[in-house]
Order: C-alpha cells, then structure tokens, then sequence
C-alpha cells in the first residue's frame, strides 16, 4: 500500500534546515511518500541531499524529489512582490508543492513542464542479508 | 541570515584580491553525464594530457579530481584555472544497480559506498568554486530536481554558471530541450568525447569568467 503523507508549512516553520530535513527523511524512511506545502531553500535541497548520502544503508537506498513551483511572474507589481515576500518571511514559503519518495518505492518521477509522472517499483525488493 | 551575509562578505573579499589565475573552475552534474570525459578533452587540448578515468558505469568519479594551471585560448583572449572535475551529484545509490556491470557484490558495495562520499564531497566543494560547468546529458529529460538544485545553488552563491548539454553526437540529444529548461542561463551543446562545439565552450568559459 502506498502512504501519501501532507506535510503543511506550520509544521516545519519553527525548525531549523537540519531539523526540517531530519523530519522528512524520517517520514520518508518510514517508506511514505512526503507531499510537503511549498518548497526547501537551495542550501537546504543540497543539505537533504548530503544527509540521504549519509544515511544510504541496506534498507534505505535513497529518495526522490520532485519540487512543483509556480512561475515568478517577472512582470508582478511592485507591491504584489513585496505583499508575497512579506508572506514568504512570516508563513514560510508556501508556494508549490515538494514531493519527496523512498527511492525502494519510488522508481523515478517524471517531470515535464506541465505534467508529473511518479512511477512506483512494481514488486518491492527484500534483503537476502 | 547572518552566515549568509557572512558568506557572501567573505566572497567579496576573497574576489578583491584573487588573482585571475587563481580562478577555481568547476564541472558539476548528474552521474554518466559526461563532467569527466569533459575534463579530459579540456587536459588533452591544452596539457597534452588525460585528468579523470571514464566509463559507462554511473559513479566512475568517486573523488574530487584537480588539475592546476589549465590555460585554454580563444582568439586574442585567454584563460588559466584549476579544472575541478566532480562527482555525480545524485539522491540516491543502490549497490545492487551496479551488480548489472559485472561487478561481484563487494566491489559493488564498496564503489556504492564511495559515491555517496563523493556526492557529499561534490555538495561541499560548491563552496570553493568560483565558476561553473553544468555538465547535462542532453539525451536525458533535463528537468531532473538534482538539475535544478545543482542550478539552484549555483545562483544562490552567485557562482557563475554555463549549462553544457553534451552528447549533442547522439540521435536523441535534445538540446532545445536543455534550452527551455534553463531559459535563463547559457546553454551550449557540445561533445565532449567527439570534441563538437568545443572551440565554441572555450569561447564561452573565457566570456564566464572574465
């Protein structure tokens, strides 16, 4: 069976980049699929990338990512700009969608400019060890 | 807040008084996407010799490789830097993928085991460089996340940044693809192991850097 589990912005905002990260991964370990309200910070993409690495072992292979943003609107008002960066400092940044996968469940996700594809391992592998 | 401004303080500094020479050049990308046969072609062009090992296996480089005192030309203009040729960045690693290559099951771990050091070593070295390659398989969808992270770090640190969507030789290259990926960056299709476009990239790397 396949666990989606949603993850707003309200309960990550209080934690720091490690902390943050380490929740997730523990959700994902759990071997559920994380759909997390908006998305990391750069540093903190390269950071959930370098603990993954970290905590590769038999059972745990690794994640997928997938990260679903909205265009910027370049051409946005200045006071529309600055309304969302305000939003942005005080809720978080809650625009687009973060989908986060085992990588034993996850085979791959597929993106495209205007579609998703998340394709799952049809049998799941145990240990022989 | 305060590290980042602290960071970016100590890269202005750092750029004052560094010498051109001292330019740190460095070939990011996913797995197999050809960063060390790049590096290689760039070392026989202008050293007379190979850098990095290459093969069809994903995570062939599992280690920073550094060549000094590369100088590459381009008409009147030249360029000298430290080529730093990386390990795939990737977000996951299975040992059992590489048991499809032949290789017994301890080899196999062993080398699995590397290259999740080695993606933590690529991540890291992101903050000692000062312009960057972004090595692409153009016959492969290039909206991947390590893509855009890899991308996404780079503006972040105002490291520049020159998209290289190589394998252009391949019947499926799709470098208009890459393009519309990365409108905002310079997307140049080359090949690296055919040498296509490659007069072109030495072109650009000077215009990045300069």
């Amino acid at each position: 069976m396949l666990t989606l589990q949603y993850v707003p912005q309200v309960e990550l905002n209080s934690l720091t980049s490690t902390d943050k990260i380490n929740k997730l991964l523990k959700i994902v370990k759990s071997e559920k699929i994380v759909l997390m309200e908006g998305r990391l910070k750069p540093n903190e993409e390269t950071e959930l990338i370098e603990l993954t690495m970290e905590q590769i072992s038999k059972s745990f292979k690794g994640v997928e990512i997938c990260t679903i943003y909205p265009d910027k609107k370049e051409n946005a008002q200045f006071f529309a700009k600055m309304k969302l960066l305000l939003v942005n400092m005080i809720l978080g940044n809650r625009q687009g969608l973060t989908i986060i996968g085992p990588a034993s469940i996850v085979k791959e996700i597929k993106r495209n400019p205007n579609k998703i594809e998340l394709l799952t391992r049809s049998t799941r592998r145990r240990s022989k060890e | 807040m305060i590290k980042r401004l602290r960071f970016f303080i100590d890269k202005f500094i750092a750029n004052l008084f560094k010498k051109r020479s001292n330019i740190k050049l460095g070939l990011y990308g996913p797995p197999n996407a050809g960063k060390s046969t790049l590096a290689n072609t760039i070392c026989k062009d202008w050293l007379g010799e190979e850098m990095s090992s290459v093969s069809s296996v994903p995570h062939e480089t599992r280690e920073i490789q550094v060549k000094e005192a590369v100088k590459i030309k381009s008409g009147s203009k030249e360029l000298s830097f430290r080529l730093i040729d990386t390990p795939g960045i990737a977000t996951k690693i299975d040992y059992e993928d590489f048991l499809k290559h032949k290789m017994s099951k301890t080899e196999a771990k062993k080398r699995a085991k590397e290259a999740t050091k080695g993606v933590i070593d690529s991540i890291k070295w992101l903050d000692n460089v000062d312009a960057v390659v972004v090595v692409l398989d153009s016959t492969r969808s290039p909206y991947s996340q390590v893509n855009i992270t890899i991308v996404g770090n780079l503006v972040a640190r105002d490291i520049p940044v020159l998209i290289a969507a190589n394998k252009i030789d391949l019947k499926r290259a799709n470098v208009k693809k890459v393009e519309s990926a990365f409108p905002q960056y310079k997307v140049l299709g080359i090949s690296a192991e055919k040498g296509d476009n490659i007069e072109q990239l030495y072109k650009e790397l000077i215009k990045l850097v300069k």
